[in-house]
């Protein structure tokens, strides 16, 4: 697959090129240069890591929605075995832009709930570019709910550009999903293990995102609105959207700090999509720990760290009445 | 302006305006903005702000409506040491402390929630009231804290829990932790329920975004005033999205009402009245005396 370079990548994608040129010469050329392709394969990777070591929050947003970065679909693939996916809220219709299941992970029965979205034009337009309506919040509330009846853990996957603002989807009780999505999680009698994997984008991605560990990758965003949307509503220009993402703090790096995040996983050089094998491997460590340890509290102790954590969130000061 | 006035030195003329200001005072009249009637402010006033010509509610002040909805004797308020504070730094084009700092001083408001703990038709309870005017309503970190302190107390004190909403949604000036305060006082409302003691959910004009999409719906009965605006998606974002015209009376009320989206649609007038019958047929208690009408 050729990899798709964002714009403040282009120096790479130059070099990247050239290499591509060398490598089809090399093909019927009796000269060898293979090491001057290696020499600028590790020019290439130098600059790579030069690029990404400074990444602008708004850049961060751009590698956050690259069209070739690992979605739900993939983890599920990579990660687990023997997933069953699991169609429908039972009263309306089946949201592609949510898929779920129940599922292995290192043999063990979890059930995976995430935000999906496509590849090309018309797979795209399948999931409805991961925009989630209704019927997508009650089907993973079904499978939630399931889970909690056979004591299964739950592992969701973030990725949404948000809720989808559409007549129907508000017609059929979109903030009605969302609000009992977070009602429900908040006394779920399994594990819930949380991780961004790309866009974050608000309700949309809170309505699957409440729950025992909160991890985020490297490159991922977590957002209360887009920056673009930000920006078009407090400076009345989406053209500052960079300048919106720097002060809305979406960065995994600035969450954490801000406490809102538990774990930031590593992501490989230039991004997710760069090496699949490598994301993977981190990934599957890092839900690894993350579930030994929530399984080793026993349910109560479990619903009673995520309340005192649910009600620690927040920052204002008290003063004397 | 006449040409005896025009000939006035500018001063003179000045003098002349303030003069006709005067004579009528600010505030004594008002037009309804739904059907342009010309109303005594008093009057509207003395009507709760519900237009007596087409019953057009209008938005009131939290402090208003709580005054409205409590009996006199025995309230006070819960959470009002919970103040804000600028935690991002956030800046676009003002800073987020100087927008506090004017909707401090244009509402009288330290934030956008109004909690009370008091009574209705002598039946104790926790009533929480959002300020429209500060900040568009915005749920942040105080109004989240302010929602949970007050819900708290309704069950350490056993009493039942109502929140009148009006809000643009989460507040965007506080990042990330505005969008936490869904998760936070959806998880509140649990507690509520675990003690069995009724949350009940008024959706006033607007309840949209990010206030809307969590508590505002988890309602053990949920209530909306005639004509408010309710949903998640602004008109305009879902406009730009679908490119097609919205249906008449979308997300209002009437049209929520209509898909199954709330319980009841209930004039300000009677919201004493309703709350306390709902209240005491949930509890289990006999019927409450109520004001003649």
């Amino acid at each position: 697959m050729k990899v798709t370079f964002l714009d403040f990548e282009q120096s790479v994608a130059e070099l990247e090129n050239k290499i591509e040129q060398l490598r089809y010469v090399q093909d019927d050329s009796a000269v060898d240069i293979s090491e001057e392709i290696g020499r600028l394969q590790k020019k290439s990777q130098a600059l790579t890591k030069d690029i990404y070591a400074k990444l602008t929050p708004w850049q961060i947003s751009q590698v956050s929605r690259h069209p070739q970065r690992p979605y739900t679909l993939d983890y599920i693939e990579h990660l687990f075995t023997d997933f069953e996916e699991l169609h429908g809220d039972r009263a309306y219709a089946d949201d592609a832009a949510i898929v779920g299941g129940l599922a292995r992970f290192n043999g063990q029965s979890v059930m995976v709930i995430g935000h999906q979205k496509g590849r090309d034009t018309k797979e795209r337009q399948y999931r409805n570019f991961g925009m989630p309506r209704p019927e997508g919040y009650r089907k993973a509330l079904r499978l939630m709910k399931l889970a909690e009846k056979f004591g299964i853990p739950i592992m969701t996957f973030i990725d949404t550009p948000g809720a989808y603002p559409g007549v129907g989807a508000e017609e059929r009780g979109q903030s009605e999903a969302i609000g009992h999505n977070l009602y429900v999680m908040a006394e779920l009698r399994v594990p819930i293990i949380c991780t961004i994997i790309g866009e974050g984008g608000s309700g949309g991605a809170l309505a699957i995102a409440v729950g025992d560990a909160m991890l985020m990758l490297q490159y991922a965003t977590y957002s209360v609105i887009s920056p673009e949307g930000c920006a078009s509503i407090l400076w009345k220009s989406a053209d500052k959207a960079a300048d919106a993402a720097e002060t809305l703090g979406i960065t995994a790096t600035r969450l954490k700090t801000l406490g809102l995040v538990d774990k930031i996983v590593s992501e490989p050089l230039g991004g997710a999509h760069r090496d699949y094998p490598a994301m993977m491997q981190a990934m599957k460590k890092a839900l690894q720990d993350v579930l030994k340890q929530v399984q080793s509290q026993s349910v109560d102790e479990l619903l009673h760290t995520r309340f005192n954590r649910l009600m620690a969130y927040g920052k204002f000061k008290e003063v004397e009445v | 302006m006449s040409w005896f006035q025009k000939l006035l030195p500018p001063k003179i003329k000045r003098r002349e305006n303030i003069d006709a200001k005067k004579n009528v005072p600010e505030g004594l009249w008002h037009k309804c903005p739904s059907c342009q009637a010309v109303l005594y402010h008093s009057d509207l006033e003395k009507n709760l702000s519900v237009c007596p010509k087409c019953n057009h509610h209008h938005r009131i002040t939290a402090r208003t409506r709580l005054d409205w909805l409590l009996d006199a004797e025995g309230r006070f308020e819960i959470g009002a040491e919970v103040l804000p504070v600028d935690t991002l730094k956030f800046k676009d084009s003002r800073k987020y402390s100087e927008r506090l700092t004017s909707a401090q001083r244009d509402t009288g408001e330290e934030d956008a929630l109004v909690v009370m703990q008091g009574s209705v038709h002598a039946l104790p309870l926790v009533a929480a009231a959002f300020e429209f005017s500060f900040m568009g309503g915005s749920m942040g970190s105080v109004v989240g804290e302010r929602f949970v302190r007050g819900v708290h107390l309704a069950v350490e004190q056993n009493m039942p829990f109502v929140c009148f909403a009006a809000s643009g949604g989460a507040r965007m000036q506080e990042g990330l932790l505005s969008l936490m305060q869904m998760a936070k006082t959806c998880a509140a409302l649990t507690q509520l329920s675990q003690a069995q003691l009724p949350f009940i959910s008024v959706l006033t004009d607007p309840t949209m975004g990010g206030v809307s999409a969590s508590f505002a719906f988890m309602g053990d009965v949920v209530i909306a005033e005639p004509g408010a605006l309710i949903g998640f998606a602004g008109a305009r974002v879902i406009q730009q999205t679908v490119r097609e015209t919205l249906p008449e009376g979308f997300q209002r009320a009437e049209f929520l009402l209509e898909h199954g989206a709330v319980d009841m649609i209930v004039d300000r007038r009677e919201m004493r009245d309703q709350l306390a019958t709902l209240i005491t047929l949930l509890t289990k208690q006999p019927a409450v005396a109520k004001e003649a009408a």
